[in-house]
């Protein structure tokens, strides 16, 4: 068993800040970070002009005011702000570059102002009185600007006394933004790429054979027992749609591996399609319904055409908050799967279920080597649930975690659950060059995870998004710790389950052979 | 001369009031919500919702958890407010209901705890540096004109009466259609001259926040997107068209 040495603590107390320090204003501090502009093919691929239109100010006017009219949220919203400043030191992006307009309001502003102006009497008619101001190419470009300073993550309106939504506002203003041509780089040309091949890095289904027959073999390899990766295969029970990092990046594959486990522990029969080999849905970060549709009647149709009973969703922060509270509007009703399931299911209901049932045994010993903490992914915990019990969404991945190893912390209580921080690139805000507000963002959950690696010399951080483990491998070191100082919940179950060694038939003989060299080996 | 001009203001700004509420209310309800968005946790059934929503009016909850100070001082001015208004019943009924009479006491006192409530926010939009940041000219206005109210209102109470007997008169001839004699004791036209003008702007401002909370889909909607389709009559058309 490794024991962290976390004595320092008494000897050298070191003072770790407060992750929620509200810190003085910096006006302008980011107004030139600006993400990059999509080619045009991408921007016509999902159905936008390809380049700036010449009568951009009307189009965006009257896509305001259309937005207003199909989106009760957004109308009410833009209207019932008090400027009240409940929200202004909630958004980590905010807290960590001290830009006013990363405050929610100030960023809802940015667009209500124009609201204001073309669309409200006082703006009308009164515009100094009420912020309201005209819509120009300054305006447009600070649209584009903050808009893309906004991981969409939810936490100011937990806080808000009205329940305003700045994920709401900024997905609108994008889509506005969209509308006349001034799409973004890193979002629309995933959705192109995941509307033409059916996932984000446009692996086609040859790559993704080969990726999957790979980790097959590392599994057999590792555990001595024929564990599969199915791809494609039609009867299965089970569709598995996971975010397509989940098939090449770290750790990300770690967890693919652990559902690969859990599903032969379990003995259900159970397929990767394909076609729908991408469980994110960026048509949301640009808050396009359309685009969202369309990639959601993927997975609709992927089911069908392989004739499963039930879908389950791997560890995918905003897909879940797609597939949970979205799917079943976008691509429902689901009739034709087994109505005994939710529909959606998430991996980590799955497994919890099946650790209630006690069909998964695990050695905790195995990941005595971490002493761990849980990142709540903010679409997750704020976008979603699971389990049929308000709350499902905090306790079911810390239970599995907790089943599966011996050192578990929870970090502050502000910093978590419905108040949990974002990594800082949630939103469609994971490209290189937004690093700098990456870095930044991610300060306050940072100085959440350096308090309790103080206080319980807690080493590695544990999520279940996509986007947050990525983020966080490359974010990590800039704080001290390591690139692989974040784990997949699913790799803490596969390096603790304890699998059943296959019986002796003929099918399985090569395996048990196999598995017991392997044992002589390590004798 | 100058209760026909307060008769014919009163009667506009009711009217104004109401209609442009009602038009408010309209356009809330008929705007569809595309996608389910309650902000998690969210109750999973309606009763749940319902009491989600009172503890949001009644209790400010999402504000406390929030900010203690903003919550503390909307909570004078909002609770105080009420009860003042409810005391204010008395001038608009002939005989006061017995309900009325048990708010009275709370109701004179509750006057302090608005205008309490009202500099507290007021002075968070000066010494507050974010604050400051996001007020606009008509955010001040707001309050000024609230504080206004309440201090125009104190100081016929406690500062130099009126002849509150002849203003009840007036108000009551009012609901009738008659306009008798207004008093022209100066607090009393500042406060009903203030009163006059939130009831004006209250349709086209941020005081419809009393409406739009009960139209905000983050905090009105049931989470049972598994459970049960939600789909917008916009979506439907896209759906049908294939």
């Amino acid at each position: 068993m490794v024991e962290l040495d976390i004595s320092h603590k008494k000897h050298n107390p070191k003072f770790v800040g407060d992750p929620l320090e509200i810190p003085k204003l910096a006006c302008g501090a980011m107004a030139d970070l600006q993400t990059y502009a999509a080619h045009p093919q991408h921007n016509e691929d999902i159905g936008f002009p390809p380049e700036l239109i010449d009568n951009w100010k009307e189009v965006a006017i009257a896509k305001i005011g259309e937005l207003a009219k199909k989106n009760r949220a957004f109308q009410v919203y833009l209207d019932t702000c008090v400027k009240c400043g409940a929200c202004t030191d909630k958004c980590h992006y905010f807290l960590g570059t001290g830009d006013p307009k990363n405050m929610p309001v100030a960023r809802q502003d940015l667009l209500r102002s124009v609201y204001r102006r073309y669309y409200t009497f006082a703006g009308k008619y009164f515009p100094w009185l009420v912020g309201a101001r005209d819509l120009t190419k300054e305006v447009l470009e600070e649209w584009y600007t903050y808009y893309h300073q906004c991981s969409q993550c939810r936490r100011c309106s937990v806080f808000c006394p009205y329940g305003i939504d700045t994920a709401e506002i900024s997905m609108a203003a994008r889509e506005i933004l969209n509308s006349v041509g001034k799409g973004q780089k890193y979002c629309n040309e995933i959705i192109a790429k995941a509307e033409k091949i059916g996932n984000n890095l446009g692996l086609n289904p040859k790559a993704l054979r080969a990726t999957l027959e790979d980790l097959e073999e590392d599994l057999e390899e590792e555990t001595g027992i024929p564990i599969r990766l199915p791809l494609d295969e039609k009867g299965a029970d089970i569709l598995l749609i996971t975010p397509s990092a989940d098939f090449f990046a770290e750790p990300h594959i770690e967890g693919l591996l652990g559902y690969a486990k859990v599903f032969h522990q379990a003995g259900v029969s159970w397929t990767i399609s394909s076609y729908a080999s991408e469980a994110a849905n960026f048509g949301m970060f640009i808050g396009s319904y359309e685009n969202m549709r369309e990639l959601s009647l993927r997975i609709k149709k992927a089911a069908k055409d392989l004739g499963v009973k039930r879908i389950i969703f791997g560890e995918c922060g905003h897909a879940w908050r797609v597939a949970y509270s979205f799917l079943n509007t976008l691509a429902g009703p689901f009739d034709f799967l087994d109505q005994n399931y939710p529909i959606p299911q998430h991996i980590m209901e799955f497994t919890h279920d099946m650790i209630q049932k006690g069909d998964l045994k695990f050695d905790k010993s195995k990941n005595d080597e971490y002493r761990l903490t849980f990142h709540d992914s903010c679409n997750v915990a704020r976008g979603s649930n699971m389990g049929d019990i308000p709350g499902g969404q905090f306790e079911f991945p810390r239970e599995v975690i907790k089943a599966c190893c011996n050192y578990y912390y929870d970090m502050e209580r502000d910093t978590i659950k419905e108040s949990t921080l974002c990594c800082g690139g949630g939103g469609g805000l994971l490209t290189d060059e937004l690093m700098d507000l990456r870095t930044k963002g991610a300060s306050p959950r940072m100085t959440a995870l350096q308090q309790v690696t103080e206080d319980h010399g807690v080493s590695h951080m544990v999520a279940i998004c996509a986007i947050c483990k990525t983020q966080f491998s490359k974010i990590m070191p800039k704080f001290g710790y390591e690139m692989d100082s974040i784990l997949s919940v699913h790799q803490l179950v596969s390096n603790a389950i304890i699998l059943d060694k296959p019986k002796t038939d003929n099918a399985d003989n090569d395996a048990v052979k196999k598995d017991s060299e392997a044992e002589a080996n390590n004798e | 001369m100058l209760s026909v001009i307060y008769a014919i203001m009163f009667y506009l700004a009711t009217l104004i009031l109401i209609v442009g509420v009602t038009r408010k209310i309209w356009i809330y309800a008929k705007t569809p919500a595309p996608l389910k968005i309650p902000t998690m946790p969210a109750p999973m059934t309606k009763g749940g919702v319902v009491f989600r929503m009172l503890r949001e009016v009644f209790l400010f909850e999402s504000l406390f958890k929030s900010n203690k100070w903003i919550w503390i001082f909307a909570y004078l001015f909002h609770f105080g407010m009420l009860l003042v208004l409810l005391r204010h019943l008395r001038y608009f009924t002939k005989d006061v209901w017995w309900w009325v009479e048990i708010v009275q006491p709370f109701g004179i006192y509750a006057g302090f705890a608005m205008a309490i409530g009202l500099v507290g926010l007021w002075a968070r939009r000066f010494l507050v540096e974010r604050i400051r940041y996001i007020s606009n000219p008509s955010d001040h206005l707001m309050l000024a004109l609230l504080l206004g109210i309440a201090a125009s209102g104190l100081a016929m109470k406690f500062v130099s009466h009126t002849d509150i007997i002849a203003v009840k008169v007036y108000m009551l001839g009012l609901l009738t259609f008659q306009i008798g004699t207004l008093p022209t004791h100066p607090a009393l036209l500042i406060h009903l001259g203030l009163v006059i003008i939130l009831m004006i702007i209250f349709p086209i401002s941020k005081l419809l926040h009393g409406v739009g909370i009960f139209f905000s889909p983050t905090r009105n909607q049931v989470d049972d997107s598994r459970k049960k389709r939600h789909i917008a009559p916009w979506a439907k058309k896209l759906e049908d068209e294939g």
